[in-house]
């Protein structure tokens, strides 16, 4: 039987946090090692930060975040019902960002594609982003 | 919510840095910062990691923007207290490059 986690939330970068412990929280019956922790911390991190920058542009919003685990792997995705990408393949870019004047790094996908084994990006302008993401747990001694 | 601490010494800004560094904080710590370099009685700005557990793409932004502001005043970025999850972060982003 697959085990689930469901959170919506707010457009509020206090969530960020909030999204982070949830997730860690929740693949600790994993038992994985703390570096698999800091990985999945790191990739919620970004994709719940893009959702309130990018996806509603820090307007109002509600944020869907999921997370399943299925034997050793976690998947977790991050909805936003925002204005979308209207380039995923640019937006995926190294050090690419819409809004430099904001001080985004552009490493938000990076960091997600370096810290997660597979990242799926589902987006529509107008409609919205899911992104989704899969990662393995090796975990340390069992 | 957790306060960030500046001193200052000589000519160089100390961030005492929060637990997390992240989207959240960030806005926050740059306005800051920015008033004292602007103030011109700054010229390097020292980001202390000693408390930091966590930092995401968005303080990684924050400490290029800061890089940029001070670099043409021949000021220099400093890191201490770098430790474990951070540094792998700080590793990946190129940023020791950089500064």
């Amino acid at each position: 039987m697959e085990d689930i986690l469901k959170i919506e939330m707010g457009c509020k970068p206090e969530n960020e946090g909030l999204a982070r412990i949830a997730i860690a929280t929740f693949m600790v019956r994993l038992n994985p090692t703390l570096e698999e922790i800091n990985d999945v911390k790191t990739a919620v991190s970004e994709a719940v930060t893009n959702a309130i920058v990018h996806g509603y542009e820090d307007k109002e919003g509600i944020i869907y975040l999921k997370a399943m685990i299925e034997e050793n792997k976690i998947e977790i995705s991050v909805k936003d019902e925002g204005v979308g990408i209207s380039n995923v393949k640019q937006a995926r870019e190294p050090l690419y960002t819409t809004k430099p004047e904001e001080e985004r790094s552009g490493m938000g996908f990076t960091f997600m594609e370096i810290f997660m084994d597979e990242v799926h990006i589902d987006s529509k302008v107008g409609k919205g982003t899911e992104i989704r993401m899969i990662k393995k747990i090796v975990g340390g001694d069992k | 919510m957790e306060q960030v601490e500046y001193e200052i010494l000589d000519e160089t800004l100390k961030v005492i840095l929060p637990s997390e560094v992240d989207h959240c904080n960030t806005v926050g710590i740059r306005k800051e910062a920015d008033k004292h370099i602007y103030s011109g009685r700054v010229k390097n700005v020292e980001f202390d990691f000693t408390n930091t557990k966590f930092m995401d793409s968005s303080g990684i932004g924050m400490i290029m923007g800061r890089h940029k502001l001070i670099k043409p005043l021949g000021g220099k970025i400093i890191l201490t207290g770098v430790k474990d999850n951070v540094e792998r972060i700080i590793n990946v982003s190129g940023l020791y490059k950089l500064i």
